[in-house]
């Protein structure tokens, strides 16, 4: 059985459709890239997914392990399993990167029967996985992406997926403004969480990030829909020819065409 | 009889029964003063958006505020220095201030000598109950802090039951005088609370204000500060309302001299049907060149019903000055919310972590270690118990 199942979604934002019919299934263990030019619809489908408020789900339908993902708030998505690495990482000044945390994993654990952890423990559970990031652990008492640099925002998102486990993690433009020293440091991250149970969904306009973080499939949406999908060859055409190779352009351009 | 002189008389026959006391020439210029501005209403301006209505009807039996502890030259200074004189009430534009000194009991002087460094904040503790029908209390504060003197005082206000608590803290710091003054406002839910701090600061004396008001039905805080030259004031606030309260924050800057720099911040949490009112009035002299004055207002709105009045009051007459301001209102943020949530937190709990945060900043400028811990419990306590 597949472990996300999405059928014929429609999304809009206000009176506009972003998402106009996405099909898409991913099993377990797999490994999903989703591309397209700004404007498409990719960034909508991640937040869609994880629930946010901000877009209406109009018809389409999205199956997740067996249940009605677009019934469940967004923080029982988060317990069942899924995981947003934003785009744009929240800073939320006053609260501090550790209590974050160890809030967020004791409600997963919590969710999952497991006994939530005293921050000794939890401690020991972050230890790893924040060398594993190259992170300082002095980040902990920082207030949760506050006075961050862009790199260290989007290492803290996949450190933050490293001690959570999730089952599906859907990464929004995580390679975007990233050094190439950073985006490999993010690609180790990663590639270390790759395993049989977990799937991905990586979304990126670019495919320098697909060299690091290899898909077994690649999507590539266009005015909110799956205009073409195949293996990971297809990222590496449309690195040579671009998106205007397959007749596709940025929304905006589209529009000024027209 | 009209309800204004009614009022006034409600407090006369308390005035005339006390029993006689060498503070009997200000109380007289007290009440007199009083008498002659009664309470104020809604129509003046500085009492526009708070109605003390409530306080003016209500029947209060005075009690005396705690006599505290006074150092040997305090009676010197009670009977000499220029607060104690019954000559300046006849100026005195708060009615407020002149009902308190109509009931002056046994004022709390304190004194840091000259160059003295206190390890240890000093606190005075105010405890009302509220029994046996309303009563009001006038606690009087003078601290008078030596130059190059350091300390910390914490004055906390707490109570049970229906009362009105009506304090009056001077404070004078001299010349390079190191002072950090905390007002912990935690009053009964029924209780009105008044409260004028004026502060006179010296020469390159270094001065922090800290205000929180948690409780009160009913609260007005006047604070007052005059900057020399070279004087650092800064002044930290924090309201937070809920139900039926009303809290009343008006401060008030005097850059009096060249080179003063004051940093005000308040930030208020308005729930339920709560309103709040924020006065920041600074006022630069001609005298005060080279000022440099930030003043920042932010408030949280939890509620549709709960409402915030919020005004900066700007008197610059000097010219080489850099004056800022800002206020802000604001409902939580819904990016934050999303985030918070998308990560496993519930609603609920988004909500109460992200309130708690909207306050830490003005906690984690308390300089009392013990003081911040116990209020960072008391906030955390209360954002978890309307989860």
């Amino acid at each position: 059985m597949a472990l996300l199942e999405i059928r014929d979604l429609h999304a809009t934002v206000g009176d506009r459709e972003i998402l106009k019919g996405i099909d898409l299934t991913v099993n377990a263990g797999e490994v999903h890239a989703i591309m397209g030019p700004n404007g498409s619809g990719k960034s909508t489908l991640a937040q869609v997914l994880a629930g946010r408020d901000l877009y209406h789900v109009t018809s389409g339908s999205v199956v997740y392990d067996g249940k009605d993902l677009l019934e469940l708030d967004p923080e029982e998505r988060a317990r069942e399993g899924l995981f947003l690495a934003f785009q744009y990482p929240v800073e939320i000044p006053g609260v501090s990167n550790l209590y974050f945390l160890k809030a967020a994993l004791n409600n997963v654990r919590k969710h999952q029967g497991l006994e939530e952890l005293d921050a000794m423990d939890f401690l020991n559970v972050v230890r790893e996985k924040m060398k594993l990031m190259e992170m300082d652990q002095a980040l902990l008492n920082r207030p949760v992406n506050t006075g961050f640099s862009g790199g260290e925002k989007k290492r803290n998102e996949i450190f933050q997926m490293a001690v959570l486990e999730p089952r599906l993690a859907i990464l929004d433009e995580t390679d975007s403004g990233l050094d190439i020293d950073a985006l490999k440091l993010v690609a180790k991250g990663v590639n270390a969480l790759r395993s049989p149970e977990r799937s991905m969904i990586v979304v990126t306009h670019y495919q320098r990030l697909l060299n690091y973080i290899v898909p077994d499939y690649v999507h590539v949406l266009s005015d909110g829909r799956i205009v073409k999908s195949g293996g990971k060859e297809l990222a590496l055409q449309l690195e040579e020819s671009g998106y205007a190779g397959l007749g596709i352009f940025d929304e905006e351009e589209a529009v000024g065409k027209a | 009889m009209t309800a204004a002189t009614e009022q006034i008389g409600s407090w006369l026959e308390q005035f005339t029964n006390q029993e006689k006391s060498r503070f009997q020439n200000l109380r007289e210029a007290g009440f007199k003063r009083f008498a002659e501005l009664g309470f104020p209403t809604t129509h003046d301006e500085d009492w526009r958006f708070t109605n003390v209505a409530p306080i003016a009807r209500t029947q209060f039996r005075v009690v005396p505020a705690a006599a505290g502890f006074r150092f040997a030259g305090a009676d010197s200074v009670v009977a000499n220095g220029p607060q104690f004189d019954p000559a300046r009430l006849a100026k005195e534009p708060n009615p407020f201030v002149a009902l308190n000194a109509a009931f002056t009991g046994q004022p709390i002087v304190l004194r840091v000598p000259k160059g003295a460094i206190l390890d240890e904040p000093i606190e005075i503790m105010h405890a009302a109950v509220g029994a046996d029908g309303p009563v009001a209390v006038h606690p009087r504060i003078l601290i008078l802090v030596g130059a190059n003197s350091q300390c910390a005082i914490i004055e906390r206000y707490a109570g049970t039951g229906l009362y009105l608590t009506n304090a009056v803290t001077e404070i004078v710091a001299d010349e390079g005088a190191i002072v950090e003054h905390y007002r912990i406002q935690q009053e009964s839910a029924e209780a009105y609370h008044v409260s004028t701090v004026r502060a006179t600061l010296g020469r390159s004396a270094v001065f922090g204000s800290h205000s929180i008001s948690l409780g009160g039905a009913l609260v007005r805080n006047d604070a007052t500060v005059v900057l020399s030259e070279g004087t650092e004031a800064t002044l930290n606030g924090l309201y937070i309302a809920n139900g039926t309260q009303h809290i009343d924050n008006h401060t008030t800057i005097d850059h009096a001299k060249p080179h003063g720099t004051s940093h005000e911040m308040y930030k208020g949490i308005l729930d339920g049907k709560a309103t709040a009112v924020f006065n920041g009035r600074i006022l630069v002299r001609k005298d005060a060149q080279k000022t440099d004055s930030k003043q920042t207002n932010k408030n949280l709105v939890l509620s549709d019903e709960a409402v915030i009045n919020t005004k900066p009051e700007l008197q610059i007459l000097a010219d080489d000055v850099r004056c800022t301001h800002g206020a802000t209102i604001g409902q939580l943020d819904t990016e934050s919310m999303f985030y918070l949530q998308s990560r496993g937190i519930g609603r609920a709990d988004a909500r109460n972590l992200l309130t708690y945060a909207f306050a830490q900043d003005i906690i984690d400028r308390i300089k009392v270690q013990s003081l911040r811990d116990s209020l960072e419990r008391v906030l955390f306590e209360k954002f978890h118990e309307h989860a």
